[in-house]
């Protein structure tokens, strides 16, 4: 019983204290970067310590460690008027359901360690996905209630705006994964990557969801960006319009809790993608049992290479580490790239896009899987 | 130890449908009368629930799928009659809408 | 579950009850309700209703109470002065929900059968509830989707500005 407890307790540990606290500091850093490569400009470079005296500056470490002290240590001004309970539990309502829904995300395949096999997900629940869709919609009350809560006009229109959005963009993103379900008849996400292992084509090209589902990972990458406020969606907080939108009145911490939030939900989009369409933490052609038993790389023109079994689990939580990098750099990439959607247009591309092709796409799916049922 | 008893379930859910029904009785504000109203409605589910689980059924949860979306669309309909009210007579106090006469 | 977890879970759903039905502030009363139905859906998890439980989240915490809040927000409804009707009204329904209650609970309190017959490990799965809901329950199922499109176009029609 202790030694289960104590599995958990590592587990969340590792994938929600480390991973997602270093990836959600390092996001912020990386944006910096990315943003200053796409602006041909340096970005990011002042920060030193001792007053310049090293010839290195501190670069990624300023962002992993001085920001978030700078914001801790900063006054936290509730304004005038404004509803003390709401003010401070927004910002907690805004980033505790994003970094709980982590735990059903599969970082890896069963690991042996001591003889007792570990599955590398936070907690096994049959309801998986749907769990996502939940904590998805108890993010917008983090929104709702730090509009309202500011007693500021900016802050209630960026509010009523963010959260109009994020409920329509959820109707998308849910009928989106129904395809998905479709495809692979279960609601668990660790069953979903383990079941991306197979191949096509004769064992050569990957079967991951995606060549199972493209108009379904179009969709719920919109609408997964959508969710999360990015640019090109980020009305609410529209910095050129609004000062910051519904968390104008934050600062300190609450504003740190704010802006984690949007990193830390770029990270779970990313991670979302990789499990649902691009194979999770699968790698081409290794396998933990392949054809015969031995774990390590198979490749379709016959060659194998056994490798330790615990090897194999490494590469594949690497390469869930790579492709969640991947996502990740393409959303910053998109977010300097593309200008900001208005209004009116955001909503419609919503309703009168995104959901009729999500409802095409799941009755083609349907289609698509009972033609190929009867003609096995 | 012990599981729980259904029964205390069921205790639980008495007591939520009558804190819902006095709500819906004591309060002036329609908005919170329609959560009172919802309160009465979750009391309910869980009473299904809980005896779907000590008769070994799963038509109690059914019944509860079915209870959550009439709740929904009671819900979206409810409101927007409230808002279409708000619109002429300008207040949600339910005192002042009982009259039909404007 | 644990009878001492369930006590305090239903310590916290009594109280967060008792705040939605007496807190004079809307908004207040409708964060109380969202902490009432997120410990509602534990004690579906609980029961072994892991598909009810979720969806308990989804659709009414993340989509009812929101569109309450967006109606509070809309009607920018402030705390009143007229909270709580005349004093009798107020002590003949404390009165009537305690004598409710005690009617309620004094039947079901000796309710028999313990914590429930032994159940399939796949029960309250969406699997089983699917198996049902396609099969003994398929009528009330396409009716409750009519009534929902009613429910969108009647919701629509009863807030749109009239053509003028």
């Amino acid at each position: 019983m202790g030694v289960e407890i104590a599995i958990a307790t590592a587990k969340v540990l590792v994938m929600v204290l480390i991973i997602l606290h270093v990836m959600a500091f390092g996001g912020v850093y990386f944006e910096r970067k990315v943003s200053a490569v796409i602006q041909n400009r340096f970005g990011a470079n002042r920060a030193n310590i001792f007053g310049g005296i090293l010839p290195v500056n501190l670069g990624v470490l300023n962002t992993l460690l001085a920001d978030p002290v700078k914001f801790l240590l900063k006054e936290d001004i509730v304004p005038a008027g404004a509803d003390k309970l709401l003010h401070t539990a927004a910002p907690i309502l805004a980033l505790a359901p994003v970094l709980v829904t982590f735990a059903v995300i599969p970082f890896g395949d069963i690991l042996t360690v001591g003889g007792r096999d570990i599955n590398l997900q936070g907690a096994e629940l049959n309801v998986g996905l749907l769990y996502i869709l939940a904590m998805a919609s108890l993010g917008v009350y983090g929104v709702v209630l730090g509009g309202w809560a500011s007693n500021s006009r900016w802050s209630l229109l960026g509010g009523i705006r963010g959260s109009a959005q994020m409920i329509s963009y959820e109707i998308a993103m849910g009928l989106s994964l129904i395809g998905v379900v479709l495809v692979y008849n279960t609601l668990d996400l660790q069953e979903i990557a383990r079941a991306q292992g197979g191949y096509f084509l004769r064992g050569w090209l990957p079967a991951w969801g995606i060549l199972y589902q493209p108009i379904g990972f179009v969709i719920f990458l919109v609408a997964g960006v959508a969710e999360s406020k990015r640019i090109p969606f980020d009305l609410p907080e529209s910095e050129s319009e609004l000062v910051s939108g519904y968390f104008t009145e934050y600062s300190g911490a609450k504003h740190l809790m704010f802006m984690m939030a949007d990193f830390v939900e770029v990270v779970l989009v990313s991670a979302l993608v990789t499990t649902l369409f691009f194979g999770g933490w699968q790698v081409p052609y290794l396998a933990r049992y392949g054809a015969m038993g031995l774990p390590g790389f198979h490749f379709p023109w016959g060659a194998t290479l056994a490798l330790p079994a615990l090897l194999v689990t490494l590469l594949q939580i690497g390469a869930f580490a790579i492709k969640l990098m991947f996502f990740t750099w393409f959303q910053v990439m998109l977010r300097w790239t593309l200008p900001r959607f208005r209004y009116d247009q955001l909503m419609r591309l919503g309703w009168q896009g995104l959901l009729p092709l999500a409802l095409v796409n799941v009755a083609l799916s349907a289609l698509v899987i009972i033609w190929k049922a009867g003609a096995s | 130890m012990t599981p729980t008893p259904i029964s205390w379930y069921l205790t639980l859910s008495a007591m939520l449908f009558a804190i819902g029904v006095a709500g819906v009785v004591v309060r002036r504000n329609i908005i919170v009368i329609f959560m009172a109203i919802e309160l009465m409605l979750n009391a309910v589910n869980l009473t299904f629930v809980a005896f779907a689980r000590a008769l070994g059924t799963m038509d109690g949860q059914v019944i509860v799928f079915f209870v959550m979306t009439v709740a929904a669309a009671e819900a979206a309909v409810g409101l927007a009659i409230i808002i279409a009210l708000f619109r002429t007579r300008e207040t949600t106090n339910a005192d002042e809408l009982a009259t039909l006469k404007w | 579950m644990n009878p001492v977890l369930f006590l305090l879970l239903a310590l916290l759903t009594l109280t967060a009850a008792l705040t939605v039905v007496l807190h004079p502030k809307p908004v207040h009363s409708a964060c109380a309700l969202v902490v009432t139905l997120f410990v509602l859906s534990v004690f579906f998890v609980a029961l072994d209703a892991q598909l009810i439980g979720v969806l308990q989240i989804v659709v009414y915490a993340g989509a009812i109470v929101v569109l309450l809040l967006f109606v509070i927000m809309l009607l920018n409804l402030q705390m009143e002065s007229h909270a709580f009707g005349p004093g009798w009204v107020v002590a003949a329904a404390v009165g009537g929900g305690l004598m409710l209650a005690a009617v309620l609970v004094s039947q079901v309190w000796w309710a028999p059968g313990g914590a429930g017959p032994a159940v399939s490990a796949e029960f309250g799965y969406p699997k089983e509830v699917a198996q049902l809901l396609f099969t003994t329950y398929l009528l009330p199922f396409e009716l409750t989707s009519v009534l929902l499109l009613v429910a969108i176009v009647g919701a629509v029609a009863l807030t749109k500005k009239g053509l003028q």
